[in-house]
């Protein structure tokens, strides 16, 4: 055990876990809206729009998120059109193509997650609502919104952790997250285990951060 | 078109094999993993906790730490670990493991953790009824488990060991990282020498959809055999 290199690694690890962290939270914003988007888009009547929706989660859970990284960082660039666009200016970073990857492969698990919390909310929460005069739109907004992310809590935790995980794929397009320096310092020094002991410690205290951020907010909006 | 050709113009053969390559990794790595978890199950139902605590540091691990650098842990540390458990048998030449063997054991202990999860919950969700009539019928221990909890269990196991089965089918992309020819390092060669990247990731994609959308099927054929009666 060569516990030097795991000291003098943990203050470089650990700013490489700010980036995992910043990688993190940005797709998991977009890919909040992304998920609540085709979540409401699955319960649409209009079987086109439907099946729209329903093939994007498809396509999306079916595949690895290393395959959806590489079309968008290695593909999208080969297309001349895209080249001349401010699009560019996005597709260009590896840093923006990771995210975009993680946005939509979180928003693809997030919207089977809104649409099964939305499918479980009792008909007659509506129709009490209904009844007591409340508009469709603030019934959605202010009812079924609300108690579907309640209902979801529980699965959308796992999800955020998955996604954590997800994000060292990022190392695979270059950019210098937990796992990417965590490899540098593993493929320069050829001391796998110790690495694997700061890095792997780091990723499970954040795991651990979620798990019980969630266990609080389920607690606390639970309906008891 | 022509770039999947079959034979040497085209990329089509190469591509087939890696398939094959990926579903022989994938049906390796969840066979190591329902070992592992006929070995950590047990340990986790059991009455010790210091038993308890073994079989819950396994899948807590696991399932906090990114695959990827557990893959990274074997792919540098797996000959390292085998020269050294050889040198004390008095062998102190390099050795070298192949990328097949890491691949599907990396692959194999993290989908060991999630199916031991999904057999402790199976197992736990038995009624209990069952066990006692199973002891009070006489049969042995064993017959109790092989005849009676088992069957029961890979009825309400079968739905999320599919999950489980997705999840390494997908993990097995990450391998390409250590240079095994699956899907995913064929796609990254023939994109690189033909400077279409798009193209053979698309392709990739499709190749995986395909395996995810065949193994559906023939695992929902496995749920009605096992709910046979229900």
């Amino acid at each position: 055990m060569d516990f030097e290199l795991m000291i003098n690694s943990f203050p470089k690890l650990l700013n490489a876990a700010v980036i995992t962290l910043k990688l993190l939270s940005v797709s998991l914003i977009v890919g909040l809206f992304i998920g609540l988007l085709f979540a409401i888009l699955r319960l649409n009547k209009n079987i086109f729009i439907n099946r729209f929706a329903y093939g994007y989660s498809y396509v999306f859970r079916g595949t690895p998120l290393l395959v959806q990284i590489f079309i968008i960082y290695f593909g999208l660039g080969q297309i001349e059109y895209l080249r001349s666009t401010f699009l560019w200016v996005i597709l260009k970073e590896p840093y923006w193509c990771a995210i975009i990857a993680f946005a939509l492969n979180t928003g693809a698990y997030t919207s089977e997650i809104l649409r099964s919390a939305f499918q479980t909310i009792k008909p007659g929460i509506i129709e009490a609502g209904q009844s007591l005069g409340i508009s469709s739109k603030i019934i959605f907004y202010k009812i079924q919104i609300p108690i579907a992310i309640r209902q979801s809590l529980p699965a959308y935790g796992n999800e955020i952790i998955l996604m954590m995980k997800g994000t060292s794929l990022a190392s695979t397009v270059t950019i210098m997250d937990l796992t990417g320096v965590a490899k540098y310092i593993i493929s320069t020094t050829f001391k796998p285990i110790e690495v694997f002991i700061v890095a792997g410690g780091i990723y499970l205290f954040m795991t651990f951060i979620i798990h019980n951020v969630i266990k609080f907010l389920e607690k606390k909006y639970s309906f008891n | 078109m022509e770039l999947l050709a079959f034979g040497d113009t085209g990329w089509g053969d190469e591509l087939f094999r890696a398939t094959l390559m990926t579903i022989a990794v994938s049906i390796t790595a969840i066979i190591i993993g329902f070992s592992f978890a006929a070995i950590f199950t047990p340990l986790k139902l059991s009455k010790l906790k210091s038993l308890n605590l073994i079989a819950n540091t396994y899948t807590t691990i696991i399932r906090g730490v990114p695959e990827l650098l557990v893959i990274y842990l074997f792919f540098f540390g797996g000959s390292g670990a085998i020269m050294f458990v050889a040198s004390m048998f008095g062998y102190n030449e390099y050795i070298e493991i192949n990328a097949f063997v890491t691949g599907s054991f990396a692959i194999g202990i993290i989908s060991g953790a999630y199916s031991t999860e999904v057999f402790r919950g199976a197992i736990q969700s038995i009624d209990k009824g069952q066990f006692e009539a199973a002891k009070v019928l006489g049969f042995s221990k064993f017959k109790q488990f092989y005849k009676i909890i088992l069957p029961q269990m890979l009825r309400l196991a079968i739905p999320n060991l599919s999950n489980v089965w997705q999840i390494t089918l997908k993990d097995t992309s990450l391998i390409s990282v250590t240079g095994l020819v699956e899907i995913m390092r064929q796609s990254y060669i023939a994109a690189g020498s033909t400077r279409d990247p798009l193209f053979f990731y698309s392709f990739a994609a499709v190749l995986y959809l395909l395996l995810t959308f065949l193994s559906m099927k023939l695992i929902n054929k496995l749920e009605v055999k096992y709910s046979r009666g229900y």
